[in-house]
């Protein structure tokens, strides 16, 4: 791996004009994979902890609001996720005698603050260092919408759609993926914020205030949980359909080149 | 012409040949990398595993995850805490009515009899057994704030007392005090003992109270008559109703569901 002839640099430094040799371009640096996948498994302990503590008290903000967390997560008739008893449900509380101990066992609502509250650390570390990764390494120019980027990833998906015949232009992230990329990082600094307002809403009052109050962070931390979901399905789609090429560069860093045009396009940086 | 074709004559595509040099190559490249990959995954998914099935606990909670709670409760305090700073007041009209939320049977005390023994105050000194009217003599103190249920809810109520503060002047903590535990052990009803332990920096709070009222009205027994602990920067498992016990202590005394797997401090 460290001889000449294979560098990986060495090639990613061949100019694109010398057209037989397919080029393996960096896309990926280390850091980032590094961040991805970290971020993968983390984020997963948070979503279920996260749930541990809402199955708690399953309805949000209140009462007074129609809207409410399903007490299920089923597919087909399968239960992905464990139902919550119905008694613990707002309208019959409070819970008949004799069950002082349930939210301490049943409902495992101390294992999921526990869980919570020392993987939120690894969850904010992680996104913090990627964030700084971004702004020194310079990579934040692959992933920042530009001001043609809204109507651009329009096409990106007219055109996963097949409703957009022309070839788009190859990058190392399309411009639906820079909205896509960035938002998630947004999503997650909201992930934080809002946490940080339901964890600490006694001391960081002008932030409960900001977010229109402790009930409303409930809520919003759990829709911005659900953004995350949305994103990560999407995410899990297009990654199946861009193929082993792409997935692979997620893991090794590299990406066979056919055409050049991808080596051309890392080339010139996120401009 | 298609998509690919279209590439191709761009940018002249490579021989079959280079291609499969270039996949060779890649694959080389990708061992290390898949290796490493692989060995995270299992590094990670057997940890949990492993954490799960072998890490001791400690009153119903991983030690290693207890751990990172008192990391955390020193950073709340460090970062967080601030003893002028004030949890949020609402306006009277905003006080909502609480639900009782005792788990087991409300226990019905005899007012008449009740007493409220102090202990802790410092080497020799006799336990006192104080009485309502002993509070009475203290000044009122007013206040509408949010009581935040561990399991999510909420409510906002309004209170009246005894600020602590006002009462560790009268009752004051021997020099070493830096804990306080307070208990409830209503006669009868065994199955209702609770106990807290809280710094004693937190009871000083000016918001922590002594309540003895509750949304203008002298508290009913299921919300604690005739004394609870009001103290708006701890969750709702903090605010001791029906107190029968208040020690001073130098040592962290424990604490009713911090031996069910929860967090010491409570903070918010």
């Amino acid at each position: 791996m460290s001889t000449a002839a294979t560098s990986p640099d060495e090639v990613t430094r061949t100019p694109p004009v010398s057209q037989d040799t397919p080029r393996l371009v960096k896309k990926h640096p280390l850091a980032i994979r590094w961040q991805h996948w970290i971020n993968f498994p983390v984020l997963m302990i948070m979503m279920w902890s996260g749930l541990l503590i809402l199955w708690a008290y399953p309805v949000y903000p209140s009462e007074k609001l129609p809207l409410k967390v399903p007490n299920r997560i089923s597919l087909y008739q399968w239960g992905i996720a464990p139902v919550y008893p119905e008694r613990q449900n707002a309208e019959n509380y409070p819970a008949p005698p004799d069950k002082r101990y349930d939210i301490a066992t049943g409902f495992r609502l101390a294992e999921g603050m526990n869980w919570h509250f020392t993987f939120a650390w690894f969850f904010t570390l992680n996104g913090i260092a990627y964030i700084l990764f971004l702004l020194f390494s310079g990579e934040w120019r692959y992933l920042m919408p530009r001001r043609e980027s809204f109507v651009e990833a329009f096409k990106v998906v007219l055109h996963d759609l097949k409703l957009y015949r022309k070839p788009l232009p190859i990058a190392k992230f399309n411009h639906a993926q820079r909205i896509a990329y960035s938002s998630v990082v947004v999503l997650g600094f909201g992930m934080v914020v809002t946490g940080l307002a339901i964890y600490k809403p006694a001391q960081l009052t002008w932030l409960v205030t900001l977010l229109g109050g402790y009930q409303t962070a409930r809520l919003e931390h759990f829709w911005i949980t659900m953004l995350l979901l949305a994103f990560f399905f999407v995410h899990i789609a297009q990654v199946a359909r861009a193929g082993w090429n792409n997935f692979r560069a997620m893991i090794t860093g590299y990406e066979v080149d056919r055409s050049g045009h991808l080596t051309e396009a890392i080339r010139k940086g996120g401009a | 012409m298609n998509e690919h074709q279209e590439m191709a004559q761009d940018a002249g595509e490579a021989s079959p040949e280079a291609v499969r040099e270039a996949e060779a190559r890649i694959r080389r490249l990708s061992r290390r990398s898949f290796l490493w990959a692989g060995l995270a995954t299992g590094a990670g998914v057997g940890g949990l595993v492993a954490f799960n099935k072998y890490a001791p606990e400690s009153n119903g909670a991983k030690i290693p995850l207890r751990k990172v709670l008192g990391f955390n409760e020193t950073v709340a305090q460090r970062l967080f805490y601030r003893p002028t700073h004030r949890a949020r007041e609402f306006p009277r009209s905003a006080a909502e009515e609480p639900r009782n939320n005792y788990k087991g049977t409300t226990p019905v005390v005899d007012l008449a009899a009740w007493r409220l023994r102090l202990s802790g105050l410092g080497d020799g000194a006799e336990d006192r057994k104080l009485t309502l009217a002993d509070l009475r003599d203290l000044p009122r103190a007013e206040q509408t704030t949010e009581l935040k249920c561990i399991e999510g809810w909420s409510t906002v109520v309004n209170w009246s007392g005894v600020r602590f503060v006002d009462f560790a002047k009268k009752y004051a903590p021997p020099s070493g005090t830096e804990y306080v535990s307070m208990l409830s052990e209503p006669a009868d009803y065994p199955d209702e003992r609770y106990y807290v332990g809280l710094h004693l920096a937190d009871c000083l709070h000016p918001q922590t109270l002594l309540a003895t009222h509750m949304n203008g009205t002298p508290l009913r027994v299921e919300h604690g008559a005739p004394l609870r602990l009001v103290i708006p920067h701890k969750y709702g498992i903090k605010n001791i109703k029906l107190i029968t016990s208040i020690a001073y202590a130098r040592e962290r005394p424990t604490d009713y569901w911090y031996e069910q797997g929860y967090d010491w401090y409570a903070g918010l």
